[in-house]
């Protein structure tokens, strides 16, 4: 029996640990600073916006660890000392370990930005923020956010719920058009205004203006305008948080170095998710993954190694999911910015503005790439499967209706979406019957 | 956290601006609770005006309030602040709500005095229901009448309130409108017509009376625990209601026997809980408020599946008793009175005091499904068909979940969708009810409610797909 010590409670460490345990009878210890108890991140927004409480974000009861013989210590990591194996916390106690998982997440960027420690200036990624964020909005007039992605988007939204006025500063022309294409990014600015966001594409921050307490007070944009506001969101995304390792010896880029299998350049020494950097490319992934879905993934295959089974972390074809106010997204493979040279692109837009589909294939072989879902909902076994059977896009136009995953009594739009891509590719493609039998196919492994 | 705001509001409690026609529109519906509760102390408002201006004043109050409401915004998920309001969050306001509606059904079953019911001429609450009552069957009203009455009202008035919440949501529009329909026809205008036709609970001109009936076809033995009571089985078999008498027997046999069983093997018990049942369609629609608050503790599940199935032995046991007292005319089974020992305790702890003063007075504590969840027996009949038996399952889908919560805290049931949909499990539980309101409130598009073949339904899948780095052999 060995002793895996485990920093950072999220999806990766959590998951490592609950696997682990599945497989073996490892002594096992999660530390975080955060919290007591593993809760889902995502649901952040929930809490302040009154949809849930904190409780409700806990995916497992309190006594499920004690059950299941999962030890949780609150406390802040300090020191790792590879050789004496142990760990020294910010009390000064130590703690030994066999085996060691780094899995302590990211923090939010800050890019240097005059008055970027103000007092009222913060991100949004961990349940710290929360609670300054809860502190800092009371009774304000106008916040303002800067960083045109997943997380200042959902700021917004949350400012929103207390009806608070919200200026939203997108350094790019169009929103998270580095990762949307045009008509899905155009769709969002539009639904971003239609809540009476203050949206302000093209324009960065310059200088966050401070009061005489050293809270916010306004900010001024690389415009030269000043807006008045007492709440500044910085959510240009996040960086892996691994300042506690220095001195360690264990190798750092932007985030901890890893080999497939997940392991660091330190023998028993290990990191997974947000804060895991992968020495080598894996086909069109990032090697700094900042998902929630690589994150529990990780862990998984972890654990396994583990318990003695070394398996390299190897994700399936990519998916994702967001939900932009009330317009929800699904991804499944790779769909760019751009199209790239060797694919060929189709977008359907529902009249209504606020469904839409993009297909991605390969020009050479038809063989679909990647699909973007707004607003509607398609099933992930479908996808998955017809990607690694290297379905071609005639193919899975045919079958659409086995993918869609919309709630019963929907209207359904693939007959639309077949008859736009039939005009414009001079196609011949007709719709088939939803077959559960094939259905079933699709979800068996 | 300190996010609970100490305002009172029942509203947003940071809101933004009432505008004058939803200030009037709850002006309106204020109007319609206060003349209800002045003539309950019996202030003398004439029916004529006072009813009218009561039921219309609610019902378009709220309809006016709540259409201003939810059209001003965006289509889509509106739980904001459920958790900061005073209602809605076991505050003072739903405390006081609590009470209320749980001294209401106290008077209501033990003490119909207090409302104004009155043998020799109704006063109070109840005399202000009588012209409606004469209007469909020539007879002042009863202390049911009222109870009739006010409930179609709060299904209608809050289910079109709930129509405009969920307007983005096709399946939720549908099932309401349904809920609505079946409340206002099944359960409520055709049984006073049938009366007023004189098909159902006459007293002749001798003063005679011969009987009475349930004329509601939705409810089902054995939620409609008395369905084989003696002075009902007869006042079926009562020659002047024949030949309607005779087809509401049969119709309440089959039911049970055929009905139930085959619809709930092709679409699960929501085409009864969520859809036309008459305590679903209250909680589907006023009770909406207060879903969150059911309990999703592993405890709360091993209490549950003792109660309803209790419940329903306890119901099965009375009935076997009351049909065999019934052919057999003794009035005893085992040297037990039926009244006293089976019948009467079922009547008070269950029919009344669970499924009533529980039921509905404890929304504000404890959810909208108390009695659904923990006591129904048809819920317990039909939970077991589609456990074991249905087509019916809530699929997830594959990978997506994000453990974020929405689902299970949502889930009036209090059914931890979210423990499934993590694994990537189908949710196959007999007691889901089908509301969807789980699949509407994800923010990841991870639930759909569908009927398919039963094979693999409740698989749980060794890993969740998207990650390739597991190899599962089999």
């Amino acid at each position: 029996m060995q002793h895996i010590v485990i920093i950072g409670n999220g999806i990766s460490g959590i998951t490592t640990a609950r696997h682990i345990r599945k497989k073996s009878d490892h002594r096992i210890t999660v530390i975080s600073a955060e919290t007591d108890h593993f809760y889902s991140r995502t649901a952040l927004m929930y809490i302040y916006m009154g949809h849930m409480k904190y409780e409700h974000t806990k995916p497992y009861e309190d006594w499920f660890w004690e059950k299941n013989r999962i030890d949780l210590k609150r406390a802040y990591v300090e020191k790792v000392d590879t050789d004496k194996k142990a760990l020294t916390f910010a009390d000064g106690c130590t703690m030994d370990y066999d085996k060691l998982v780094l899995a302590a997440g990211s923090k939010s960027n800050k890019f240097g930005w005059p008055g970027q420690d103000l007092k009222a200036v913060q991100g949004l990624y961990n349940y710290q923020d929360l609670e300054s964020m809860e502190e800092y909005t009371k009774s304000i007039s106008r916040a303002v956010i800067v960083g045109g992605g997943l997380i200042g988007i959902e700021m917004a939204e949350m400012l929103l719920s207390r009806n608070i006025p919200v200026t939203f500063l997108v350094r790019e022309n169009s929103f998270w058009n580095n990762v949307l294409p045009d008509g899905e990014s155009e769709m969002i600015n539009r639904h971003i205004k239609e809540h009476h966001v203050d949206l302000r594409l093209g324009t960065g921050l310059k200088e966050i203006l401070s009061d005489e307490n050293g809270r916010a007070r306004a900010v001024i944009t690389d415009q030269g305008e000043e807006i008045a506001c007492q709440f500044v969101g910085l959510t240009a995304g996040v960086s892996p948080n691994i300042g506690f390792l220095e001195g360690s010896g264990i190798e750092t880029n932007r985030g901890i170095m890893v080999d497939p299998y997940l392991e660091t350049n330190v023998k028993d020494v290990y990191a997974a998710g947000d804060c895991a950097e992968f020495r080598e490319t894996n086909g069109e992934r990032r090697n700094l993954e900042q998902v929630w879905y690589t994150g529990r993934m990780m862990g998984e295959a972890l654990a396994e190694t583990i318990c003695n089974t070394p398996t390299k972390y190897d994700p399936g074809h990519w998916f994702n999911s967001a939900k932009f106010f009330d317009i929800e997204y699904q991804t499944y493979g790779w769909v760019w910015a751009k199209p790239k040279d060797n694919e060929n692109d189709f977008y359907w837009e529902h009249e209504g503005g606020k469904i839409c589909l993009r297909l991605r294939w390969d020009k050479s072989n038809d063989k679909l790439l990647g699909v973007n879902n707004f607003g509607f909902r398609l099933r992930h076994h479908a996808f998955d499967k017809w990607f690694k059977e290297g379905r071609t896009v005639q193919y899975v136009l045919e079958h659409l209706r086995d993918a869609n995953f919309d709630p019963e009594l929907y209207k359904t739009h693939e007959q639309d979406i077949i008859n736009q891509f039939n005009a414009e590719n001079g196609s011949n493609i007709s719709l088939k019957k939803k077959s559960w039998k094939r259905i079933l196919q699709l979800v068996s492994n | 956290m300190s996010s609970v705001d100490p305002s009172l509001s029942i509203a947003n409690p940071e809101p933004k601006d009432t505008d004058v026609i939803q200030k009037a529109g709850l002006a309106l519906a204020g109007l319609g609770v206060l003349v209800l509760f002045l003539s309950w102390g019996n202030v003398a408002i004439p029916a004529s005006i006072g009813l009218p201006v009561a039921l219309l004043g609610i019902l378009v109050g709220t309809v006016i309030y709540s259409a201003r409401l939810y059209l001003n915004q965006p289509e889509g998920i509106k739980n904001n602040g459920v958790w900061f309001k005073s209602l809605t969050s076991r505050g003072v306001l739903g405390w006081v709500a609590g009470i209320i509606l749980t001294g209401f059904y106290v008077i209501l079953y033990w003490y119909p005095e207090y409302i104004g019911f009155k043998a020799g001429g109704n006063e109070g609450m109840v005399a202000l229901f009588d012209p409606l009552s004469m209007f469909f069957k020539g007879t002042p009203a009863s202390q049911w009448f009222v109870y009739g009455t006010l409930y179609t009202l709060c299904i209608t008035a809050l289910g079109i309130k709930f129509l405009f919440k969920y307007r983005h949501n096709r399946y939720q529009f549908i099932r309401t409108l349904v809920v609505i329909a079946s409340q206002l026809f099944l359960a409520y205008l055709i049984p006073e017509i049938l009366a007023g036709l004189n098909y159902n609970d006459v007293t002749t001109s001798s003063g005679e009376y011969l009987g009475y009936f349930n004329t509601d076809l939705k409810n089902t033995w054995p939620l409609d625990y008395d369905f084989f009571y003696d002075w009902q089985l007869n006042a079926f078999q009562q020659e002047a209601y024949q030949p309607v008498g005779t087809l509401y027997l049969i119709v309440g046999i089959a039911m049970f026997l055929v009905v139930t069983p085959i619809i709930t093997y092709y679409v699960g018990k929501r085409w009864y809980c969520s859809w036309v049942c008459g305590c679903g369609g209250l909680a589907e629609t006023a009770g909406d408020p207060f879903r969150h608050l059911s309990s999703k503790k592993l405890s709360a599940w091993k209490l549950e599946r003792w109660l309803i199935h209790g419940v329903m032995v306890f119901v099965f046991v009375m009935t076997a008793a009351t049909i065999y007292g019934y052919f057999w005319n003794t009035g005893e089974v085992f040297g037990l009175n039926i009244y006293n020992n089976f019948q009467k305790p079922y009547g008070f702890l269950i029919g009344a005091t669970f499924s009533g003063v529980i039921g509905v007075g404890f929304y504000p504590m404890l959810g909208n499904r108390v009695w659904c969840r923990f006591g129904c027996p048809m819920a317990g009949y039909m939970g077991i068909i589609q456990r074991f038996k249905s087509r019916f399952r809530i699929t997830t889908n594959g990978g997506q979940c994000i453990s974020c919560g929405n689902c299970s805290t949502y889930c009036e049931q209090g059914i931890d969708v979210r423990a499934y949909a993590q694994k990537g499990q189908n949710i196959v539980r007999a007691s889901c009810v089908g509301c969807g309101i789980c699949s509407a409130v994800c923010p990841r598009g991870v639930l759909k409610l569908e009927n398919g073949p039963e094979e693999g339904r409740t698989d749980l899948p060794p890993i969740i797909i998207g990650n390739e780095s597991i190899k599962v052999s089999n």
